[in-house]
C-alpha cells in the first residue's frame, strides 16, 4: 500500500511541491517573498505593532495619565516613563526580526529567538486543528494569525502572528491539504454550512445564563436594603459592579460566539465566529476525541443545548478572543435537531444512538440527586454517558478514540454493589463515565469496552490506509515536534492523485487524517463508513 | 519487602518523635509519643500491606491490566497501542531495596497504570516489553 519510494524519504528531503506558485526563494531570509515558495519567510512587518499593540496602548495611556497628573501627583514626564513602552516595542521588533517560518514537504518549521534560538518542526500529518484568528486590531490592518495545534503542544507553539489575510488563507489551505495527503497546492475545498446560530438566540442564551448571577445580586441587594433601609448607598456600588460584571460575561460570550457557523468540508469541521475579532477553526473530523452535549437547567425548557468537542492538546495560557481552549464549542446554543445533525457530521463512524440504560435503583442511595439523568450505553463504535443534574451532560466518546478503560469502586459503592466505569479519551478530563453500574455488569463492561475499542481502533486504522510506521515515542507523542525522525506517511505530491477529479477542489479528501498518505480507493471508501 | 519502607519510616518517625517529645516534655511524654507513633506505624503497615497485596497487574496480548486499592478499588485497562511513554522511577528507599516503579502514560491524563515496588530487573523487563509492544501496536490519536 505504501509507496516505497515515498515512505522512506525523510521529510527533509521531501522535494518542494512541484506546483509551488510564485517566485522561488533566493536567499534564506529574504524578507519580502510571496507565499508558496519554499524559502524561509518572515511574518508581516506590521505584526510587532499588532502583537504589542494592546499592551503598548495601555502603557502609553498610563504614561499619558501619569504625565497629565491624573495618577501619581503629576510630576511631569520623566525619561523612564517612556522606557517601558520603548522596550516593549523594541522587543517586539527584535522578535519579528528573528522569527522566520517555512513549510517544507511535511513539516511546518518556525524559528524564533534572538539569544535562545528556538526551532520548531510541526509535522503536518499530526495537526489536530488549524485556527485562523483575527483579533480586532489585526483585522483592521488586514492581518490574520495562524495557529496550528498538535497533540502535545501548548498554545504558543504553532503560532504564526501575523500574516496577511490572503497568505493566512493560503497557508491554511496548504496545511490542510498536506494533512490529508493531497498535493499542498490543492485549493481549499468547498464547504457546506451545517448549522448557524442566530444573534437573537445567542443573546438570549447568554442572558438566560446570566440570570442567576443577576438575580442573586438583586436579591442580596434587596435583602440588605430591606433590613437596613439606609443601606442602599453602601450596597449600590458593589451591586452595580456585580451587574456590570454580569454584563461583561454576556458581552464576552456574545462577541466571541457572534455569527457562529459550522460548516463541513473535506478538510474537516470549520467553525467561524466572532464579532470584533473573528476566529475560524478547522478540525479534521478524525481528530475529534469526544463530544459533549450540555443542557443547563435554564435552557432545558427551551430544549436548547450546547455542543463541545474535545481535541487533543494542552490548554494554553493566552486566550486572545477566547480561542485558547482545546475544548471547542461546536455549537454554543442550538436546538436538539441541530445538535443531532452536527453529531452525525462530527462522528461519522457512529451508526446511531446506542441504547442507554439507567443504573440500578439502589444507586439512588449513592447519587440521590444525579440519579435522575444517569444513564449510559454503548454500541460497537460509540459510548454515550449522561451525568449531571443541574447541568445535564451527555458525553460521546468514539470507541476508536479510547485511551484506557478504568473501573473505580469506592467504599460506599462496594457496599451497594456498584461501580463506575470510565472510558478515557485523550485530554485532561475527557471521559465518558458509566456511573453506578451493577458491579458484575461493570466488570464485564470493562472487558467488553476494551475489546470493542480495540476492534474499533483497528477498523479506524485500517481505514486510515497504510499503517503508520511507529515513530520514536509513539505516534502523536507529547511535543511531537521533531518531524525529522518520525517516519510519518509522507505527503503525497504526485499530481496524478488530482487528475481523476479534474479540479482538486471538488475531490473529496480522504478524511482519515492519521497517516497522510495515499489511500487506496477501497480504504478511502471504508473511511467514510 | 515493600513494607520495609513503611517500617523504616515508622521507626524513624518514632525516634524523631521520641527525641522531640523527650527534649521538650520529659521522658514520660517521650514514651507516649513512641507508643503513639509505633501504633500509627503498625496501622499504616497493615494498610500498606493490604494495599500492596491488592496491587495486581497482568500483561495481556493487547493491553495491560492494573488493579489496585483497598478502600477505593481501581482497575485500569490500558491498550499497548495507546501508550505514549513509559516511566521507570525509583526513590531513595526504593533504591535501597532495588525496587522501581513503572508508570504507563497515555494521552489521557486520567489513565492510571502505575506499578510500584517491582524488582529492578523485572521493572526493566516490563519497561522494555511495554516499549516494544507500544511501538509494535502504536495507534494514533
Amino acid at each position: 500500500m505504501t509507496d516505497p519510494g515515498q515512505s522512506g524519504a525523510p521529510p527533509e528531503a521531501g522535494s518542494p511541491p512541484a506546483a509551488a506558485v510564485g517566485p522561488q526563494g533566493q536567499g534564506m531570509t529574504h524578507p519580502r517573498q510571496t507565499m508558496l515558495d519554499q524559502g524561509w519567510r518572515r511574518l508581516h512587518p506590521l505584526s510587532p505593532l499588532v502583537r504589542s499593540g494592546r499592551g503598548l496602548v495601555a502603557v502609553l495611556a498610563l504614561a499619558g495619565l501619569s504625565t497629565s497628573g491624573v495618577i501619581g501627583g503629576g510630576t511631569g514626564t520623566r525619561w523612564y516613563d517612556l522606557a517601558l513602552p520603548v522596550l516593549v516595542a523594541v522587543a517586539a521588533l527584535v522578535n519579528w526580526f528573528v522569527t522566520r517560518w517555512k513549510v517544507d514537504g511535511v513539516t511546518l518549521r518556525i524559528e524564533t529567538g534572538l539569544l535562545r534560538r528556538d526551532s520548531r518542526q510541526l509535522p503536518i500529518a499530526r495537526i489536530q486543528a488549524v485556527d485562523l484568528v483575527r483579533p480586532f486590531f489585526a483585522r483592521m490592518l488586514g492581518l490574520a494569525e495562524i495557529r496550528v495545534r498538535l497533540a502535545g503542544s501548548g498554545d504558543a507553539d504553532g503560532r504564526l502572528a501575523y500574516l496577511t489575510e490572503a497568505a493566512a488563507f493560503a497557508l491554511r489551505a496548504r496545511l490542510l491539504a498536506a494533512h490529508h495527503g493531497l498535493d499542498p497546492a490543492t485549493p481549499e475545498p468547498a464547504e457546506s454550512v451545517v448549522a448557524s446560530v442566530g444573534t437573537g438566540r445567542l443573546v438570549g442564551s447568554a442572558l438566560i445564563s446570566a440570570i442567576p448571577l443577576a438575580v442573586v445580586a438583586v436579591a442580596v441587594g434587596a435583602a440588605i436594603v430591606a433590613v437596613t433601609p439606609g443601606g442602599l448607598l453602601a450596597v449600590g456600588a458593589p451591586l452595580a459592579w456585580w451587574l456590570i460584571i454580569c454584563g461583561g460575561i454576556v458581552w464576552r460570550r456574545v462577541s466571541t460566539q457572534y455569527a457562529f457557523t459550522v460548516a463541513v468540508s473535506p478538510d474537516g469541521v470549520r467553525i467561524r465566529r466572532g464579532l470584533l475579532g473573528t476566529v475560524a477553526e478547522t478540525i479534521p473530523v478524525p481528530r475529534i476525541q469526544a463530544i459533549r452535549m450540555i443542557e443547563p437547567l435554564l435552557w432545558r425548557p427551551l430544549h436548547w443545548c450546547r455542543l463541545e468537542v474535545d481535541v487533543a492538546g494542552r490548554l494554553g495560557h493566552d486566550h486572545p478572543e477566547g480561542t485558547g481552549e482545546v475544548r471547542k464549542a461546536l455549537l454554543p446554543v442550538g436546538t436538539q435537531d441541530e445538535a443531532m445533525r452536527l453529531l452525525r457530521v462530527a462522528l461519522p463512524a457512529a451508526g446511531g444512538w446506542p441504547a442507554l440504560s439507567p443504573p440500578p435503583r439502589r444507586a439512588r442511595l449513592k447519587a440521590p440527586l444525579s440519579y435522575h439523568f444517569l444513564a449510559a450505553g454503548h454500541d460497537g463504535m460509540l459510548a454515550v454517558a449522561i451525568t449531571g443534574r443541574v447541568r445535564r451532560e451527555t458525553t460521546l466518546v468514539p470507541l476508536a478514540k479510547t485511551q484506557s478503560v478504568r473501573l473505580v469502586q469506592g467504599p460506599l459503592q462496594r457496599r451497594l454493589g456498584l461501580a463506575t466505569v470510565h472510558l478515557d479519551a485523550a485530554g485532561k478530563r475527557v471521559r465518558a463515565e458509566f456511573r453506578e453500574r451493577e458491579q458484575e455488569q461493570a466488570r464485564s463492561l470493562v472487558g467488553e469496552l476494551a475489546t470493542l475499542s480495540r476492534s474499533a481502533r483497528r477498523q479506524a486504522s485500517l481505514a486510515a490506509a497504510p499503517p503508520v510506521p511507529p515513530g520514536p515515542g509513539g505516534d502523536d507523542g507529547p511535543a511531537a515536534a521533531n518531524g525529522r525522525d518520525t517516519a510519518v506517511g509522507p505527503v503525497t505530491e504526485e499530481p496524478g492523485r488530482q487528475a481523476p477529479g479534474g479540479s482538486g477542489g471538488s475531490l473529496p479528501r480522504t478524511s482519515t487524517g492519521q497517516a497522510a498518505s495515499v489511500a487506496s480507493p477501497v480504504n478511502a471508501s471504508q473511511s467514510e463508513v | 519487602m515493600r513494607r520495609a519502607e513503611v517500617a523504616a519510616a515508622g521507626g524513624a518517625g518514632a525516634v524523631v518523635a521520641a527525641t522531640a517529645a523527650g527534649l521538650t516534655l520529659g521522658p514520660v511524654a517521650a514514651a507516649i509519643a513512641v507508643a503513639v507513633v509505633l501504633a500509627a506505624a503498625v496501622a499504616a503497615l497493615w494498610f500498606v500491606r493490604n494495599r500492596f497485596r491488592s496491587w495486581v497487574y497482568q500483561e495481556r496480548d493487547e493491553d495491560l491490566i492494573v488493579e489496585r486499592g483497598v478502600l477505593i478499588h481501581r482497575l485500569s485497562v490500558v491498550p499497548y497501542g495507546r501508550m505514549q511513554f513509559v516511566d521507570v522511577s525509583a526513590g531513595p528507599i526504593d533504591r535501597i531495596f532495588r525496587l522501581a516503579t513503572v508508570k504507563l502514560h497515555t494521552a489521557a491524563a486520567a489513565s492510571d497504570a502505575r506499578i510500584p515496588g517491582l524488582e529492578r530487573d523485572e521493572a526493566a523487563r516490563l519497561r522494555d516489553r511495554l516499549a516494544a509492544l507500544g511501538e509494535a501496536k502504536a495507534a494514533g490519536l
